[in-house]
């Protein structure tokens, strides 16, 4: 019996303690017709050394491909010693730190955790974390909701350059409370928000407005215009952004003259492995007077009896088990072992490693794309200053381009032409700090054979 | 035992310099407006520092894999260390989520067979793996509720029911899809209150959610007839999985007449907690509800498998993840599942209610009081110290932190909150008869200590590495960052 540690003598008296003839009998108070029949799709169980095979062939058949695709999740290094402490029995097995006395290691962590994302944003509070980077968004669309008593109908102005699925996400999650995104265009020559779509937005007393920086093409956007227009239509501004990027961009406190109210994204980049889309975590930090419209879990510092220094969990009157119906939102289980990896990964890198990751990708997606628009027919699309992704138009239909680099162990990028079918035949494709130049050239030499 | 914090111990211009890639960082490449001027003040230590700095930060943890953890309604059991490894081989972490499919036929594998597993265990049509946490799943489930009246036009539906001693969780997500909640009580033997129930529902029930066993321990024996009212009013029923650990192979949702459920594989499906997250909080859906999952959704051909997403799905609820959810979570649900097997599955509910009703009943004997005595316990019971509260003052907390200086993680206490000074205990399968007597020990010996000196228990914990925290000024006195002083 898998994990269970019972003896056939530990069954007899403990039965004998209960006072109950059988195991079966102990669910005696179920109606007799409700009870399984047995089950008939579950495979028979297997041994560890079984399961190792298996999963070892299973993983076999995923390889190891050479990775060119950003698009909301990034290769980055990651530190071995990262992992080796945050699988650590005493932080993978422990529940959510409500006994605070038995759990100041994960609080302490939390709180660490909190002062750097308040760091790199700029921010005065962060949350303990958010289940990813959409629901992040949409969180913090809900909070501005919530917080903005002046322009109460609801409209969030969302770029068309924000990444696709998280608009999706915000839609599945924030409708039923009444919340409307209206898309704001771009530049068709810089890929940047359109200034002049955005006007048209005058005096619609839009809730908030959404910047995303860089933006899903990689391209930094003009952060001041747009924050100041926000401000002076009566929006709080919600900026989503990659965390690596904060060591080289200002950060969002800076954005304008009065800087942005909340700050969301994805926190993947600082220490969660790619691993098919997650486990990741979603951060969220704010100005103070935002803080009891945050959602989810914040850790404080406040003294024992004794006047010592602890961690405890705290302002849970905004939470679901306190406020119920009234909460300011439903989540509880957050993200937290990504989020002790995420703090081990930035102690250990550092500001300097954190600038000089962001520097290498910058230089490496560069490097990329001199050599892909070097290939007959290749072309970026946007000449605007970006961070480590970029996109390229292929003269030929990208989906079937990714097929053949794909037979060749390449993740080639992400087919944007689905999303974005005005750029035409165009590939959205990132490199990090662990691209090389020869896995550069092979790309390159790759995707020259697949077109021609 | 104390640690101080990180940033304490940095020093400006220390680094590991073997983690930081080897270039020379050009700012230039960042426009001059765009450019941060000042670097963010994130710790500045070597690697040894770090890591021993994290390490000893572990140390001042409970955790399953170190103690007792008999938490209430969280299902703190064993979390085997294979599901992690195998979870974690580089070609899994190395897998791009947006990757072709065709390089990743393993890991689609995995989820296809889980889906059909759970699909099983829970006997409902289809299940979505993409919810990332118990109260997403409910979100998802709620979500489709609603989108299955909305589908049919049925628009009046502006209520969703929830037993008074439900998770906070329940009525959260109702808000969250714009439904007003409505309590139904609950009788004096942990049933709902099912006349209350009779009169509460109408043409604008959408429909009810429900944890059964319930919050208070005990199955829920009138569900056919609960299921029967809501459906007679048009409403349909949600299951709350937080509970599953207590039946699972014994009773199906779905032979109970729930129309949608959520699993917290982080509990039933012995994922680890990780000190607050990740869980995963797959979906199962029976036959109406299909057309609704949350995607995507994996399928499979002949050939392959692959993404099903709002092509095939066009009434999905949609995305509720960038990708598809926890994905690294659900590789160790998987295997946890496969390791259990056919025969595995109802042994979890039988040995999770064995220690149960054996913990229940050597507690009784020692002279505790149950919440209700006439009841089996299903995997978790609840234990009262209002009658000791009233003699000597001893409080549901007291008992708790008394708990930690004997090696035992705490009870939950104080829910649900119809009990009062209560105290739910959940000892899991995984649990040995040995550290449940001792944990018997440990209850008596903290009453004979109240009795004595109910002052000096009041002072617990004392072996912890802090005393009882002062919660009103952390929430006063806000210090939710360090700033370092010049």
């Amino acid at each position: 019996m898998p994990f269970i540690p019972h003896t056939e003598q530990d069954v007899a008296s403990m039965l004998k303690t209960i006072g109950a003839p059988t195991i079966d009998a102990l669910f005696d108070e179920i109606p007799a017709e409700l009870k399984a029949k047995g089950l008939t799709q579950v495979p028979e169980g297997v041994s560890e050394m079984e399961i190792t095979q298996l999963m070892h062939e299973r993983a076999g058949l995923d390889g190891a491909p050479l990775n060119f695709i950003g698009a909301g999740a990034y290769e980055h290094h990651i530190p071995a010693a990262v992992w080796q402490i945050t699988t650590r029995g005493e932080f993978y097995s422990a529940y959510t730190p409500y006994q605070a006395e038995a759990s100041q290691g994960t609080l302490q962590v939390l709180y660490e955790f909190q002062t750097m994302m308040t760091e790199l944003t700029g921010m005065d509070v962060s949350n303990a974390s958010m289940y990813d980077g959409a629901t992040a968004l949409a969180e913090a669309l809900l909070m501005a909701a919530r917080a903005n008593s002046v322009n109460t109908d609801g409209l969030m102005l969302v770029p068309k350059a924000l990444h696709p699925f998280y608009a999706e996400v915000v839609n599945s999650c924030t409708h039923a409370q009444g919340i409307r995104q209206a898309v704001v265009g771009y530049d068709a020559r810089t890929g940047k928000i359109d200034l002049e779509a955005l006007k048209h937005y005058e005096g619609t007393k839009p809730t908030a407005v959404v910047i995303a920086q860089p933006n899903f093409f990689g391209v930094l956007e003009d952060v001041d215009a747009i924050t100041d227009w926000a401000h002076s239509q009566g929006a709080l501004v919600v900026a989503c952004v990659n965390p690596t990027s904060l060591a080289l961009l200002k950060p969002p406190s800076q954005w304008g003259s009065k800087g942005a109210d909340i700050v969301c994204g994805e926190g993947q980049p600082l220490g969660s492995p790619l691993a098919g889309g997650g486990p990741y975590f979603g951060f969220l930090t704010c100005r103070m007077p935002l803080v009891r419209q945050m959602p989810g879990r914040i850790v404080g510092r406040t003294v024992d009896l004794e006047g010592k220094p602890g961690f405890t969990l705290t302002l849970q009157a905004r939470e679901q088990h306190i406020r119920r119906a009234k909460a300011t939102s439903n989540i509880c289980t957050n993200q937290g072992l990504l989020v002790t990896a995420a703090t081990i990964y930035m102690s250990i890198v550092g500001p300097q490693g954190l600038e000089k990751v962001a520097s290498a990708s910058i230089a490496n997606t560069t490097a990329l794309i001199e050599a892909l628009t070097r290939i007959k027919g290749v072309e970026l699309v946007f000449a605007s200053p970006r961070f480590h992704e970029a996109v390229i138009r292929l003269p030929r239909p990208a989906a079937a381009v990714l097929e053949i680099l794909a037979d060749q162990n390449i993740g080639g990028g992400f087919d944007l032409s689905p999303f974005y079918p005005e750029l035409g035949q165009t590939l959205l494709v990132c490199a990090t700090e662990t691209k090389t130049a020869k896995h550069i050239q092979t790309f390159a030499a790759a995707l020259a054979a697949a077109l021609h | 035992m104390s640690e101080p914090l990180i940033f304490e111990i940095s020093v400006s211009g220390r680094s590991a310099h073997a983690q930081a890639p080897d270039v020379k960082v050009n700012r230039d490449a960042i426009p001059a407006s765009l450019r941060r001027k000042a670097a963010p003040k994130l710790p500045e230590v070597s690697e040894l520092q770090a890591v021993r700095h994290y390490t000893r930060l572990s140390k001042l943890n409970f955790s399953i894999d170190t103690h007792f953890y008999p938490l209430g309604s969280c299902t703190m059991k064993y979390n085997p260390r294979a599901c992690n490894s195998l979870a974690m081989l580089p070609e899994f972490l190395g897998r791009h989520p947006l990757a072709p499919v065709s390089h990743g036929q393993g890991f689609l594998a995995c989820m296809y067979e889980l889906q059909e597993i759970l699909k099983d265990v829970t006997g409902m049509a289809g299940v979505s793996l993409t919810p990332m946490a118990g109260a997403q799943g409910e979100f998802a489930g709620v979500a489709m509720i609603r989108a299955y009246h909305q589908a049919r036009n049925d628009l009046g539906r502006t209520e969703i029911l929830v037993p008074d001693a439900a998770h906070g969780t329940n009525p959260a997500t109702a808000t969250m899809l714009g439904y007003k909640t409505r309590e139904i009580p609950t009788n004096a033997e942990g049933d709902v209150d099912v006349e209350a129930l009779k009169a509460a529902v109408g043409p604008q029930t959408a429909g009810i959610m429900l944890t059964n066993p319930s919050t208070l321990g005990v199955f829920e024996r009138r569900i056919k007839e609960i299921a029967g009212i809501v459906h007679q009013a048009g409403g349909l029923l949600y299951y709350d999985g937080a509970n599953l650990n207590a039946i699972l192979g014994k009773v199906r949702p779905g032979d109970m007449g729930f129309d949608v459920i959520h699993m917290n594989l982080h509990k039933t499906f012995s994922t680890p907690h990780g000190g607050g997250g990740p869980g995963a909080g797959a979906v199962g859906v029976s036959q109406r509800l299909l057309p609704f999952m949350p995607i995507p959704v994996v399928g499979k051909t002949a050939e392959a498998y692959h993404w099903l997403t709002e092509k095939e799905l066009p009434q999905t609820i949609g995305r509720l993840s960038t990708f598809m959810g926890n994905a690294g979570v659900l590789m160790r649900a998987y295997i946890y599942a496969r390791m259990l097997g056919r025969e595995g599955m109802h042994r979890v509910g039988e040995f999770a209610a064995l220690n149960a009703n054996y913990l229940q009943a050597r507690l009784r004997e020692k002279g505790f009081d149950l919440a209700f005595p006439t009841r089996r316990a299903s995997h978790e019971f609840i234990i009262t110290l209002k009658r000791q509260k009233a003699e000597i003052e001893l409080t549901a907390t007291d008992v708790a932190k008394r708990l930690l200086d004997y090696g035992y993680h705490a009870p939950t206490v104080y829910f649900p909150l119809l009990v009062p000074e209560c105290l739910l205990i959940e000892p899991t399968e995984t649990e040995d008869q040995a550290t449940l007597d001792l944990f018997v020990e440990a209850m008596v010996k903290i009453w004979d200590e109240a009795k004595a000196d109910i002052k000096q228990l009041k002072g617990a914990p004392y072996t912890m590495p802090v005393r009882r925290l002062d919660d009103v000024r952390a929430a006063r006195q806000l210090d939710v960052r360090f700033v370092a002083t010049a």
